[in-house]
């Protein structure tokens, strides 16, 4: 039996972009199923902070350390990077704000989960797009969209698709930055009810980047508060958002209107 | 008698960093023992503190001073200085707690919110039926109670609040949208989680509800603000 441990574990994680501060001793942990929302404005550090644990940016200074699913440590820049692009091929997904990034938009549906899959091993053609089908209907694509090129998609739709071709390998860990970030407000409702429900489902580890609170409210067991690249304020997502500490979450929390 | 929470000189105050600093004392020295079966409501004049307590029971407001003591899988432990995981670990097994307001969560429906609160194989049956004790017709769980009106907001954050069936109970103005007909259902349920042993403490300002379910009082007085 394996003793519950942190899945990531980021120590002291400094990193400048010239003069500026983007990252000031900052550290993290993730556990297991758990959804960590890191806040901010934009310049804040939080997406710098995602790519840093996801090993996309090499920090100045500090660890992070990813537990895999047999208790082994891994210093996440200190790995090969085959092993690395290994990872995030299969035990770890990346959502980006902007689905482009993931996709390819000259293959289609079907392709673009199939292929996720392929880079794992899977050769057998029919079972490939069985699961390709079940995930784009777990994400609430119509499964005769199948074989269209996802330049014709609406921006919701490119975005479940984007989240049905991370999750097809179940990954235990998944890094989301800004994920409804530029929807319009009816499709980012429904896309943020889909990921509540498949996070839940599926049991996922997620370090979640947002500006929106309310975004953080709705997933996040904890919330980390960062400013000029230092988190200021950290703990449950109640306690930060309903009791906030800092002068800066103050500030936060209160510029929120209310509808 | 069990003893399932106490509060050790309990305290809480605001500092409001936006307002220049001003600091709020609301809680000092608040010793509270509540023990299973019992029901203990709090009063006091409005302003005085017993929200604010009640969500410091529930770790949603962090203390500033004290402890408090909740009984938690067979051992006090304290919440006060408890780590986020084993405050959630906390809610989801022992410590229950109803607000006023439910917080809608758009396009979920009505079942699934008060389902989703507790982890037994068989809560949507529950949910269901607890639903139904609450007056919540079957052809409305279906819905999300965004366009619910404030009383049946109320009943389905209830049956949220109850279905878990936690041996301790927080309850902000359980009844303050209902009326007296389901106000009256609603001081059935704490009276059947007092006789399976469940502790609760509650605000309820309806003196009906209050004479019916509650064993004795605990005053919150209104402390000064200080500059």
């Amino acid at each position: 039996m394996t003793l519950p441990a942190p899945l990531l574990t980021a120590t002291d994680i400094s990193l400048r972009f010239g003069a500026i501060p983007a990252l000031d001793h900052v550290g993290a942990e993730l556990w297991p199923g758990e959804v960590l929302a890191v806040v901010g404005e934009s310049g804040s550090g939080k997406t710098t902070l995602l790519n840093v644990l996801s090993g996309r940016a090499r920090p100045d200074s500090g660890v992070v350390w990813y537990r895999d699913p047999d208790g082994h440590l891994h210093d996440v820049h200190a790995m090969p990077e085959p092993r690395l692009r290994a990872l995030h091929r299969s035990d770890w997904g990346f959502v980006h704000q902007d689905p482009r990034e993931a996709l390819r938009l000259d293959v289609s549906a079907g392709g673009n989960i199939g292929e996720r899959l392929m880079a794992q091993g899977f050769r057998h053609y029919g079972r490939i797009r069985e699961e390709a089908a079940s995930w784009l209907a777990r994400v609430e694509i119509d499964g005769a969209r199948i074989d269209d090129f996802p330049r014709t998609f609406s921006g919701g739709m490119l975005q479940r698709l984007q989240i049905a071709k991370t999750l097809v390998t179940h990954p235990r860990l998944v890094f989301m930055d800004e994920p409804t970030g530029g929807l319009d407000v009816s499709v980012q409702a429904r896309l943020l009810d889909l990921i509540r429900g498949l996070v839940g489902s599926l049991g996922l580890a997620v370090v979640l980047v947002t500006h929106d609170l309310a975004v953080a409210r709705l997933l996040a067991h904890r919330i980390m508060v960062m400013q000029r690249g230092r988190v200021v304020e950290a703990g449950l997502t109640d306690q930060v958002l309903d009791d906030p500490q800092h002068p800066y979450t103050q500030l936060l929390v209160s510029s929120v209107l209310q509808a | 008698m069990t003893l399932m929470l106490r509060t050790d000189g309990l305290a809480k105050q605001f500092t409001l960093h936006l307002q220049g600093g001003i600091k709020l004392p609301v809680l000092e020295g608040v010793d509270l023992d509540v023990h299973a079966g019992e029901c203990v409501a709090l009063s006091g004049p409005s302003g005085a503190g017993k929200s604010t307590l009640l969500r410091a029971l529930f770790g949603n407001y962090r203390a500033d001073g004290g402890r408090i003591w909740v009984r938690h899988r067979g051992s006090m432990v304290d919440l006060a200085a408890a780590s986020p995981r084993v405050v959630l670990a906390i809610r989801q097994q022992t410590l229950g707690y109803v607000s006023q307001f439910l917080r809608v969560v758009p396009r979920v429906p009505s079942l699934q919110i008060v389902a989703e609160a507790s982890p037994a194989p068989d809560a949507e049956a529950r949910a269901r039926d607890l639903l139904r004790r609450l007056n919540i017709p079957a052809r409305l769980h279906a819905l999300p109670p965004a366009t619910f009106s404030g009383g049946e907001q109320q009943r389905v954050n209830l049956a949220r609040g109850f279905i878990s069936g936690h041996p301790i109970l927080l309850l902000d103005e359980p009844t303050a949208s209902l009326d007296a007909a389901n106000a009256k259902i609603v001081v059935g349920m704490i009276r059947d989680a007092k006789a399976r042993g469940a502790a609760v403490v509650g605000i309820f300002h309806d003196t009906d509800v209050r004479d019916a379910v509650a064993d004795r009082l605990h005053e919150v007085r209104p402390r000064q603000d200080a500059a």
